[in-house]
């Protein structure tokens, strides 16, 4: 299991990580806002149920990682049927007003919750996060992803966000369908949030305030709200700009943020907007082909 | 077929219907007109479960169900071609009319039926890759028809399928729903183009301010004076 490691050296290694992290995160809140359009600003909080679950389970109970992992996708994805169940008959503004109230509410239950150490946070989780098993929940959450977009369930979504009155018209029954959609989506949260605690080993409230959420959200906007490669690279993107921009140390956010400015400036539907897979695929083949056809003509004149 | 007994309907604390009862019976085409906020699309709206009737029944084929869900309805076999059209604007055509066909599962009849669909609005199968959102107004209507009529509906609500199109495509879609209906579909047609629909109804009600003014076949109300002059203008 071991021979990724110490194959790179582990400032890179922990930035593959990080970037891996995200794209879970990021593809979950692709799900909710990007693909079915309800737009949440509460996802860090389920990154948080997970991450403190798997602390519990793996430390309190010391039970296996995969056990951790399994139980902080479980919990999220409970506590977003939970908050789902009232919070998905509102639309828009409201929505997001709701799951914002969500996350801050969470934090301050965590504050003054002793048993996971209150502000203090947690300390001392395992290490168990490595670039192997990353990889590995992070592909097997990718090919999910694209499945669901294919299905009927993932056009449903699509119908949904496109108009929900239609949708309901066509004999989509709306408000399940979300309230699954959003237990998938805080399920990856929840995983999200279980490496993310591994890798850390340390859990405080304060990390997964308002900002952490909209720090998911911005990567899903600037890959293209909907898309599923355009989410991976905005992940890859927004957790790597950072530490490119390390060397002009306190200016970094400044330029990050005029980054981003000038992106919804020129590409306002994101860097991938309404590309999914296949579209990628065909235009890659159609450029494969043209290139293919340049040499057959070539080939010909000489 | 549909039965609507005394239902009301309030939106808070306005009156939308107040005891609105109809009929619709087998394979005719019933129209119902009157001006705006009469309470014609709520009516509509109240069969196809996208509002609550607060009291009052609604019977479809001896069930009730003035309590399902709209995707409920669309399954017992009641479609609706909403108000505005409502098409899927980033979904192609084709995706479009596959959503109409959601409660289905038999592909090879959605596949026939798909084509049936394109051999009445040529148009569509032209447009058909191409996203619903740039059409123009008549062909996302002849959409939204399609659509509607891919679920297999043994009734067809249609709410203003006139609205917004040129006076030509006007009858261009009334002699589509004379169509639809002569090949078995029973049609209940909300309108504000009273003359166009009572042109192509068997029977028609007309609705003023959330209650039931008259009602009676097509040609009589054609010919009331009081119809001349409140609707049709002479």
């Amino acid at each position: 299991m071991a021979f990724l490691d110490g194959l790179l050296p582990a400032y890179y290694e922990s930035i593959i990580i990080t970037v891996g992290i995200y794209i879970i995160l990021a593809l979950g809140l692709n799900l909710i806002t990007g693909v079915t359009g309800q737009l949440s600003l509460g996802h860090a909080a389920y990154m948080c149920i997970g991450a403190y679950t798997s602390a519990i389970v793996s430390m309190k109970l010391g039970l296996p990682f995969i056990v951790a992992l399994l139980c902080a996708g479980i919990v999220a994805a409970i506590f977003g049927i939970f908050i789902g169940f009232p919070v998905l008959r509102l639309t828009g503004d409201y929505l997001a007003i709701c799951t914002l109230g969500f996350g801050e509410i969470l934090k301050s239950i965590l504050f003054n919750m002793p048993y996971v150490g209150g502000a203090m946070g947690m300390a001392g989780i395992p290490p168990k996060t490595t670039l192997l098993n990353t990889i590995i929940i992070a592909l097997i959450v990718i090919i999910v992803m694209v499945r669901m977009e294919r299905s009927r369930f993932g056009r449903s979504l699509v119908a949904i966000r496109e108009d929900e009155i239609a949708a309901e018209c066509m004999g989509i029954n709306a408000f399940r369908y979300k309230l699954q959609m959003f237990a998938i989506g805080t399920f990856t949260a929840g995983l999200g949030g279980a490496l993310w605690a591994h890798k850390i080993m340390v859990l405080q409230p304060r990390d997964f305030g308002f900002m952490k959420s909209i720090e998911i959200l911005n990567m899903v906007v600037l890959g293209g709200l909907g898309s599923i490669p355009g989410t991976i690279l905005g992940a890859t993107l927004l957790t790597a700009i950072p530490e490119i921009l390390r060397f002009s140390s306190e200016y970094r956010m400044v330029i990050y943020g005029a980054l981003l400015v000038i992106m919804m400036i020129f590409r306002p539907h994101g860097l991938m907007g309404n590309t999914d897979f296949n579209k990628l695929a065909k235009r890659t083949f159609r450029v494969f082909n043209t290139n293919n056809n340049k040499d057959k003509k070539s080939g010909m004149e000489g | 077929m549909l039965n609507i007994e005394n239902i009301d309907v309030n939106y808070g604390a306005i009156r939308a219907l107040v005891q609105v009862s109809l009929e619709v019976n087998e394979g005719e085409i019933v129209a119902l007109i009157g001006a705006n906020g009469a309470g014609k699309s709520t009516t509509l709206r109240s069969i196809s479960g996208l509002v609550k009737p607060q009291s009052g029944k609604i019977i479809f084929e001896g069930k009730e169900i003035h309590n399902f869900p709209p995707h409920k309805v669309v399954e017992i076999g009641i479609s609706q071609v909403p108000e505005g059209r409502r098409v899927f604007p980033l979904m192609t055509v084709l995706e479009n009319l596959e959503l109409g066909a959601f409660s289905r599962k038999d592909r090879a009849g959605i596949k026939e039926d798909i084509n049936n669909i394109f051999l009445r609005f040529p148009r569509l199968e032209e447009r058909k890759q191409q996203p619903a959102g740039t059409l123009s107004g008549g062909e996302q209507q002849m959409l939204a028809i399609g659509r509607a009529l891919m679920s297999r509906p043994k009734l067809l609500l249609m709410d203003e399928p006139s609205m917004g199109l040129a006076p030509m495509l006007v009858q261009e879609i009334f002699n589509i729903v004379k169509e639809i209906n002569q090949t078995g579909t029973t049609i209940l047609l909300v309108e504000q183009n009273a003359r166009m629909a009572l042109s192509i109804a068997n029977r028609a009600y007309v609705l003023e301010t959330g209650s039931l003014a008259m009602s009676g076949s097509a040609k009589e109300l054609a010919e009331n004076e009081e119809v001349q002059k409140a609707y049709l203008g002479h």
